[in-house]
């Protein structure tokens, strides 16, 4: 078990000591103050334990990491995340697993506004609520909502697979209920359980694509 | 006035190719989309001449006197700067819009030549890379194919804010060239049309462009150099923040930049030709004392080295060619004529990219057309247009007198129109005056 106190070593020294650690290495990080772009680009199975508030851009890019802070993240928290998990036991700003392309990202508070944009097959699991425009463009992956969904959910979305608890402010263009099935159940239940959340799968709705707007359509103009 | 019938008249506000235009849209109901770069008659490189060297400077000898071409690019913060041997660079084309067959020609071509290529939307193929001795990766607003390691594999990284053929538009691929290898790697259903967002994801502003760079140096160990890509429209402005911002280079697409598929309205009403831009680009740097400290490319329309020489000699460090490049490897080729005109078009005119049945196989996906670009052959005919034009910026550079091309200048320079002078900031031809500077 590694401490590395931000106060004494640099950014780029941090990163430096995470990226260049063995898997099954544990690591403690203490004295963030916000600060942007810690643990990114890691790439093997290290823990790291950040306890504090963070900047921009904490454990992007990540691959089969595991990473959890102790506090509230700014934007773009697990931008293109590819793998691993990431964990944040209080709220993210905006952007939250932009573009990801895989792993878990947990947030046990609220996520601002479009959590999951453009993600590309993670999935993502938040504990409260969500701000407008969450999931714009998500092409695959899955995003549950234990709380509300703010306004424009799956705004443009493609495959993705979208799960609210509570209220839905509206929906953006092509984004449509859609019926809970036993494989979404299952995908749910299971999404719900790694992310520690003690939730009921029939309190959820499901959310997606009515592809409407795959090829363009001269008569779905008003749509664009 | 028509030639045959010299009573009719063409209109100068509805020509014919108005006309047409009015009447496929009416058909249609679709706004006119295509590739190719901005068609219309604008300001260009060719407004402008050298003054050679005569009794009030000397010449260096042709094929004697050395009269070198190597850039470093991306030495401001990087580790592993960007050498090349000529500051002829390939820029950014996707795999996609673009057959993997194209895309290997050009990185054998740039690797034969000693120049760097470019991967583009829709992220890095193995045949790239494996192809390329320096790959420069964009980054894109899509983020399709954005890999950690693959930013780790290659040489450089250049954040793509806008090109010069849409600046604020976004990039467009339509079902047809979403093939199963182009749908897997971009993680879209197959035959969707795709487009790829006009911004970036994760931040909106220059202040937290400089945090993005921040983290992509954190990736990479602060080893590749990080271009930031602009479409020319505030040119002064843009390229300020964006070294601000800390990019190590900066790369300015004018409005006659390529497109692989882009609305006709966009590519030919928005942005500003390269002429303007490249000047614009040299007052920000030069402001900021960061003139060859922060390195600028310039691209949008580089045809023939005396394009690349006048580029130089306006203060840009290297340009980009992605159009002529094209060419180079057959696109537009006469051999193809038959073909061209079967699809309502001839060689020379070609501009449906977007269609995915390019005869000469280079915008394609298609694999029987793709075959028909030979790799080695469509690279060996690049690097021999690269290195043309390369021969031909130093044949200007040694009239002028210069041991190396970036020892070219303005004052190298007059220019034949007003225009061209005020936009590029050279006398006119003949005079001392400069539109636009001190107060005239």
């Amino acid at each position: 078990m590694a401490t590395i106190d931000l106060n004494k070593s640099t950014i780029r020294e941090l990163n430096e000591k995470l990226q260049g650690g063995s898997s099954g290495d544990k690591f403690i990080v203490n004295n963030t103050v916000g600060k942007h772009a810690l643990s990114v680009g890691l790439t093997k199975e290290v823990d790291v334990e950040i306890n504090g508030h963070v900047g921009y851009y904490c454990a992007g890019m990540n691959q089969e990491a595991s990473i959890k802070i102790n506090g509230n993240a700014g934007p773009g928290l697990a931008e293109n995340m590819m793998s691993g998990e990431v964990r944040v036991t209080g709220n993210a700003s905006q952007y939250a697993a932009a573009t990801a392309h895989g792993g878990l990202l947990v947030i046990e508070g609220d996520a601002s506004s479009r959590c999951g944009i453009s993600m590309k097959g993670v999935n993502i699991v938040v504990g409260g609520n969500i701000g407008h425009m969450s999931a714009f463009m998500a092409q695959s992956g899955s995003l549950v909502v234990c709380g509300d969904a703010g306004d424009a959910l799956g705004d443009s979305i493609y495959e993705t697979k979208i799960y609210v608890r509570g209220k839905v402010k509206s929906l953006g263009t092509d984004c449509v209920e859609k019926d809970m099935k036993k494989e979404h159940k299952e995908e749910l239940a299971k999404l719900l359980d790694l992310a520690q959340m003690n939730y009921a799968v029939d309190e959820f709705k499901r959310y997606g694509s009515a592809r409407k707007l795959y090829n363009f359509d001269i008569d779905q103009v008003d749509e664009y | 006035m028509s030639k045959d019938n010299p009573t009719l008249i063409e209109s100068a506000t509805f020509p014919r190719h108005v006309i047409a235009e009015i009447q496929r849209a009416a058909k249609t109901g679709i706004y006119d989309i295509r590739g190719f770069g901005a068609k219309r008659d604008i300001p260009t490189f060719d407004d402008l001449v050298f003054l050679g060297a005569s009794t009030s400077r000397y010449p260096l000898e042709g094929y004697r006197e050395k009269c070198t071409t190597e850039v470093v690019l991306g030495n401001r913060f990087a580790k592993n700067p960007i050498h090349l041997k000529t500051p002829v660079t390939i820029a950014g084309m996707s795999f996609g819009s673009l057959s993997a067959q194209a895309k290997e020609s050009l990185g054998r071509g740039a690797t034969l030549a000693g120049t760097s290529t470019t991967t583009g939307d829709g992220g890095m193929t193995p045949e790239e890379r494996g192809h390329s001795k320096t790959l420069i990766y964009q980054y894109l607003p899509s983020r399709y194919g954005m890999n950690p390691d693959d930013l780790r594999r290659a040489d450089a990284i250049e954040i793509v804010l806008g090109q010069g053929a849409k600046p604020g538009g976004g990039g467009m691929l339509l079902g047809q060239k979403i093939s199963p290898r182009v749908a897997e790697m971009r993680n879209l259903p197959e035959g969707i049309d795709q487009r790829s967002a006009c911004r970036h994801p994760d931040w909106t502003g220059p202040d937290d462009l400089e945090i993005k760079i921040q983290e992509l140096r954190e990736i990479t160990n602060w080893e590749k150099p990080i271009y930031v890509k602009v479409g020319a429209t505030r040119v002064f402005y843009d390229v300020t923040l964006a070294v601000k911002a800390g990019a190590d280079v900066v790369v300015v697409d004018g409005m006659q930049g390529g497109t692989a598929a882009t609305q006709d309205v966009f590519i030919e009403h928005v942005g500003i030709p390269t002429l303007p831009a490249v000047r614009m680009a040299v007052e920000a740097l030069q402001e900021m004392d960061m003139h060859r400290k922060v390195q600028l490319i310039v691209s949008g329309g580089i045809r023939s080295g005396a394009d690349v020489a006048k580029a130089l000699a306006l203060g840009a460090d290297a340009v980009s060619i992605g159009t002529a490049a094209l060419i180079a490897l057959g696109d537009q080729s006469p051999e193809f004529d038959d073909e061209y005109k079967a699809i309502g078009s001839a060689a020379g005119f070609w501009d449906d990219y977007q269609q995915g049945n390019d005869p000469a196989g280079i915008t394609t996906q298609d694999p029987e057309l793709a075959k028909r670009l030979d790799p080695i052959l469509g690279g060996r005919r690049l690097a021999n247009y690269i290195n043309v034009l390369t021969l031909e910026l130093q044949t200007l550079a040694r009239a002028c007198g210069k041991s190396h091309v970036h020892n070219l200048e303005p004052e190298d320079m007059v220019a034949l129109t007003m225009e061209a002078a005020a936009m590029a900031g050279v006398p006119l031809a003949g005079t001392s005056w400069i539109p636009g500077k001190n107060g005239m």
